[in-house]
């Protein structure tokens, strides 16, 4: 395992206890942020803005520096427009998001400790991607 | 279901922008954890490698243990029947890869770097999930 691998293990470590000291991993909490007409839930709310601080301190700070510490180059991308894709892509998300209460980070963070329905929640997410990215862009 | 707890939420969520911002100033990357399953499935052939990608997305899971220890067992309560946790599976797998991002990669730092592409997402992924679930619970009544 490489220097790089060790430390992006430790981010993702340090991502998945983030989400699971904020509840984020709990379906049900997520769904009662997004339930607006019922006992409305703000942690998500809270999460996010907790998490935006931090983020946008790095992605300023990155006009300050040449390159990332251990790696040659910055992948950040282009600015692009806004288009169908993206937008129906969102929403589509979004749609399976309220269904569940899952979205990715959160279902893969709650693997080892949510029992069966996360497994069938996180098989169903891959073969999305799979058909997305093996059939529907292969067919386009 | 405990009580909201705006303590935990905040705490969590600076650990989530610290390792958002770590992806970021260590190894120049986006912290999405769509996009990083896709290049960790081999699925996409992005600018992180495949190692790197699969790290990340282990470090997940193996993190998301460690509050059980220290804490209590954080609850996750699955109300959704399997039938629409598989379509909502579905649904969210496809839809992040052809909107390219989630809540991590679009919410968090897309939007942290103002890109209008990762906010228009957000509000639209947002969006649809409010109007999902109104039309679940209080136009269907389904006890989600």
């Amino acid at each position: 395992m490489t220097v790089r691998m060790f430390v992006a293990l430790a981010i993702g470590a340090l991502f998945g206890a983030g989400l699971a000291l904020s509840a984020m991993i709990d379906p049900a909490r997520v769904l009662g942020f997004l339930d607006l007409a019922g006992r409305w839930d703000p942690t998500l709310a809270f999460v996010m803005g907790g998490a935006l601080v931090p983020s946008f301190i790095a992605y300023r700070w990155l006009r300050a520096i040449d390159k990332p510490a251990l790696a040659d180059d910055f992948a950040v991308p282009e600015t692009a427009p806004i288009d169908r894709r993206l937008i129906v892509g969102a929403v589509m998300f979004g749609v399976g998001w309220g269904l569940v209460g899952f979205c990715p980070g959160p279902a893969l963070a709650a693997l080892l400790i949510g029992g069966w329905p996360v497994l069938v929640f996180v098989a169903a997410l891959v073969v999305g991607m799979i058909v997305h990215d093996r059939m529907w862009v292969r067919a386009a | 279901m405990a009580e909201f707890n705006a303590l935990t939420a905040l705490a969590g969520g600076l650990m989530i922008g610290i390792a958002a911002g770590a992806m970021l100033l260590l190894l120049g990357r986006i912290a999405g954890v769509s996009g990083m399953s896709a290049q960790a499935l081999g699925l996409s052939r992005g600018a992180t490698s495949r190692g790197i990608a699969a790290a990340f997305i282990i470090g997940l899971p193996l993190g998301a243990t460690l509050p059980t220890m220290v804490i209590k067992a954080p609850a996750i309560t699955v109300t959704t029947s399997v039938p629409l946790l598989i379509a909502g599976g579905l649904l969210v797998g496809f839809g992040t890869r052809l909107g390219n991002g989630c809540t991590s990669g679009h919410g968090v730092c897309g939007m942290a770097r103002l890109s209008r592409r990762s906010i228009a997402a957000t509000a639209s992924f947002m969006a649809a999930g409010f109007v999902t679930v109104f039309v679940l619970r209080h136009l269907l009544e389904m006890p989600l």
